[in-house]
């Protein structure tokens, strides 16, 4: 289990949040202009390191939040 | 808003007698038909003096709490421009918990850290308590859990299922 520090609420258990993925995804200013591998890119292909990432939480169980934090994926070690 | 109120059935109505049984290490009623307000708003409500409480749910949303009957006067009040203001009353039922074993009581099934020392009198959280959501209140008497109608009966169940195990307060 992982405890989740939520900038309004304080460390939490994991299983008081929702995951959202990467963050920073920003949506296509013209969707509509794009192919459609490029919008099954946007939809689809995040990145996937071995380290430090920074990805979206929602606090579901608390404050009903969402907040951007980094994550290392291999120690499970909140960076910020 | 003015519904008959001699009819209405609280939700832990038919629990109340067996949540009686349980003394001496820890005391559970339940108080229903609070007023409750859902205010969101960018600066916090100002806070009361008295049987009124302002519970900070999130960094622009609070919970104004306050007797039964209350909601027309708590809605007049914090209406204003830029806020929203909504009678949630029916949402939730309280349970007042107290005596010398409820932080043991409620450590069974929730994982936040109710020492005084961190949550002070007047504190409050939403977390999960026996894997029910809730908000819980750090009152001079004890702590008081919202919680949801429909849940209400199984967080009932579940107190009553461990409050054998207590070994604090005996
Ligand atoms: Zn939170």
């Amino acid at each position: 289990m992982m405890l989740i520090p939520c900038p309004w609420c304080g460390p939490r258990d994991e299983s008081e949040f929702h995951y959202g993925g990467q963050a920073g995804v920003a949506y296509p200013a013209d969707p509509a202009a794009l192919s459609d591998e490029e919008w099954a890119r946007y939809l689809f292909f995040r990145d996937n390191p071995k380290g430090p990432f920074r990805e979206r939480w929602s606090h579901s169980a608390g404050c009903r939040r969402w907040f951007n934090l980094v994550r290392d994926t291999v120690t499970n070690e909140v960076l910020g | 808003m003015t519904a008959d109120r001699n009819f209405r059935r609280s939700p832990l109505h038919d629990l109340r007698d067996r949540l009686a049984t349980l003394s001496g290490a820890i005391t559970v009623t339940e108080t229903p038909f609070l007023a409750q307000i859902n205010v969101r708003a960018s600066t916090p409500p100002s806070s009361h003096p008295g049987d009124v409480n302002v519970l900070a749910l999130g960094p622009d949303e609070f919970l104004v709490v306050g007797p039964p009957g209350a909601e027309d006067r708590l809605l007049a009040e914090y209406r204003a421009p830029g806020v929203s203001v909504v009678d949630v009353s029916a949402q939730r039922t309280a349970l007042d918990l107290s005596g010398p074993a409820v932080r043991e009581l409620l450590a069974f099934g929730c994982s936040i850290d109710l020492h005084p020392r961190v949550f002070a009198i007047g504190d409050c959280a939403q977390t999960v308590l026996a894997h029910t959501p809730v908000v819980v209140q750090r009152r001079e008497s004890g702590f008081r859990i919202l919680v949801r109608a429909s849940f209400a009966a199984h967080l009932a169940a579940w107190i009553l299922d461990v409050s054998p195990e207590l070994t604090s307060g005996h």
